[in-house]
């Protein structure tokens, strides 16, 4: 199950109907709250869309509880089905406040920009990195694939790939894993 | 009896000092008069650190605005006589309040602020206009307007979650002939709160250092992004201030209780660290972005 969470229509309903931008400590924890609210409600979703789309402006304070801390407080669950993020209409702005709040929390996430491009932001080794680039160019990929494509021992790839996983960055499958946006 | 404290021709973020040192030998409820009859100029930290200023007193001070017709009706512009008239017994000629000022070079008249609305309020404000003269005017990238902002919305937080008082925001544009000979976008934020040292001292089991005082207060704020509270989200909005200040070769500094810290970029000469100066309480921040060169 997918769940789409519009960031600016969440901020019109529980700040103020005439803010655009994702600005202040007591905004961001309100907004978060709702998110986290929605996401309570009903069946847990497997995938999570946090669409920056329509937010004009956000600063380090929003970005930290809105993607640093809900990140963060789904990575600690241990529940099984995990629940995936991918944070969508992302813009070089945004980013900017996004990245430093994900190395804060030692955080990577999946985003996708204004034009659809799909990128891996925040803190990740050099082998997790260029795994999760095999991946995202398949459709699904085994562990001995991407051993072969980073010249590393079959164990060393599993072990990275399970890492993603762990991470949220990729699905696993059976024995194989999929991007998330391919999961989608 | 009054103390008459003269307010020099120009008034910035250092000459306010002189005002500051006058009034230092004096107990906060001596009656104080603050005199800027010969006042020419001011920039945004001059007009509201002259605000906080008034609110620090223990006795409300008198204030003699310019007597020039220019300066006056200039300050009467940015703002600064809707709060100075709350604060200050007002002495001499107070221009008359006129409509909101159209002025290309204010991008933000000063405005007041103690809660998160108001934070959103200067954000949704500045957009538009800030977009106009950084990226037509003086030359920035647009997405530096955008990091503007958020740098706004920071150093107006501070206020709101440190100060524990309200306090006053202005940005303007002018030419910078003394240093730089560019023209420069400032942003001052001033407040009477608890200052930096005080917020830090709040900070449950922080252990404080024997040379514990206002200059290591702000270099852990500024410089290593410490904050009284624990989380480890904290701190990062004058670490982002640092950023963009760096990234567009502007000047950051903060004022604190006795010390002050500055990011200074080569075409300043100031120094990164002032301590034992004459007190005032709460903090003070002014960031100087300027006009970007191009290259033809």
């Amino acid at each position: 199950m997918i769940h789409h969470i519009n960031v600016s229509t969440v901020l019109r309903k529980t700040v103020c109907d005439l803010y655009s931008n994702l600005v202040t400590r007591p905004t961001g924890v309100a907004v978060r709250k709702a998110i986290e609210e929605s996401l309570a409600e009903g069946p847990q979703p497997r995938v999570t869309i946090i669409d920056f789309t329509q937010v004009n402006l956000l600063d380090f304070s929003c970005a930290d509880e809105v993607v640093g801390k809900l990140l963060d407080a789904h990575r600690r669950e241990e529940r099984e089905p995990h629940t995936y993020f991918l944070i969508r209409g992302v813009h070089d702005g945004h980013l900017e406040a996004i990245e430093a709040v994900l190395e804060r929390y030692d955080l990577a996430v999946i985003v996708e920009d204004t034009q659809g491009n799909i990128r891996l932001v925040g803190t990740l080794d050099d082998d997790a990195r260029r795994a999760w680039y095999v991946v995202s160019r398949r459709e699904r990929v085994m562990p001995e694939e991407v051993a072969r494509e980073l010249g590393e021992p079959w164990g060393t790839a599993l072990r990275v790939l399970d890492d993603l996983s762990s991470r949220r960055l990729v699905v696993r499958l059976d024995d194989g894993y999929v991007s998330l946006p391919k999961a989608i | 009896m009054t103390t008459v404290i003269t307010v020099p021709p120009s008034l910035d973020d250092q000459t306010f000092e002189q005002v500051l040192e006058q009034l230092a030998p004096l107990p906060v409820d001596q009656k104080v008069l603050i005199d800027a009859r010969h006042t020419r100029w001011a920039s945004p930290y001059g007009l509201t650190a002259l605000l906080t200023l008034g609110q620090t007193r223990g006795t409300q001070a008198a204030l003699a605005g310019p007597e020039t017709e220019e300066t006056a009706s200039y300050w009467q512009r940015t703002g600064f006589y809707r709060y100075a008239e709350e604060l200050f017994e007002m002495h001499g000629h107070v221009p008359r309040p006129r409509p909101a000022s159209a002025e290309s070079n204010v991008l933000l008249d000063i405005t007041p602020v103690a809660k998160s609305d108001d934070v959103h309020e200067v954000v949704e404000r500045i957009q538009a206009k800030a977009q106009l003269i950084l990226v037509n005017e003086l030359n920035l990238d647009p997405m530096a307007t955008m990091r503007f902002a958020m740098t706004l919305s920071e150093v107006c937080q501070n206020i709101v979650e440190h100060a524990q008082t309200g306090g006053w925001v202005a940005v303007q544009t002018y030419r910078y002939r003394q240093r730089l000979g560019r023209r420069v976008v400032v942003i001052a934020v001033c407040d009477a709160g608890i200052g930096f040292r005080r917020s830090l001292e709040s900070a449950q089991g922080r252990k404080l250092s024997d040379r514990w005082d206002d200059a290591m207060a702000l270099e852990d704020a500024v410089i290593r992004g410490v904050s009284r509270f624990r989380d480890p989200g904290r701190g990062q909005g004058l670490a982002g201030v640092r950023r963009y200040v760096g990234r567009w070769e502007g000047k950051l500094s903060v004022r604190s209780g006795t010390a002050r810290i500055a990011i200074v970029p080569s075409w300043d000469d100031d120094v990164p660290l002032r301590e034992h100066l004459p007190p005032l309480a709460g903090s003070q921040v002014q960031i100087t972005i300027p006009e970007r060169v191009v290259q033809k």
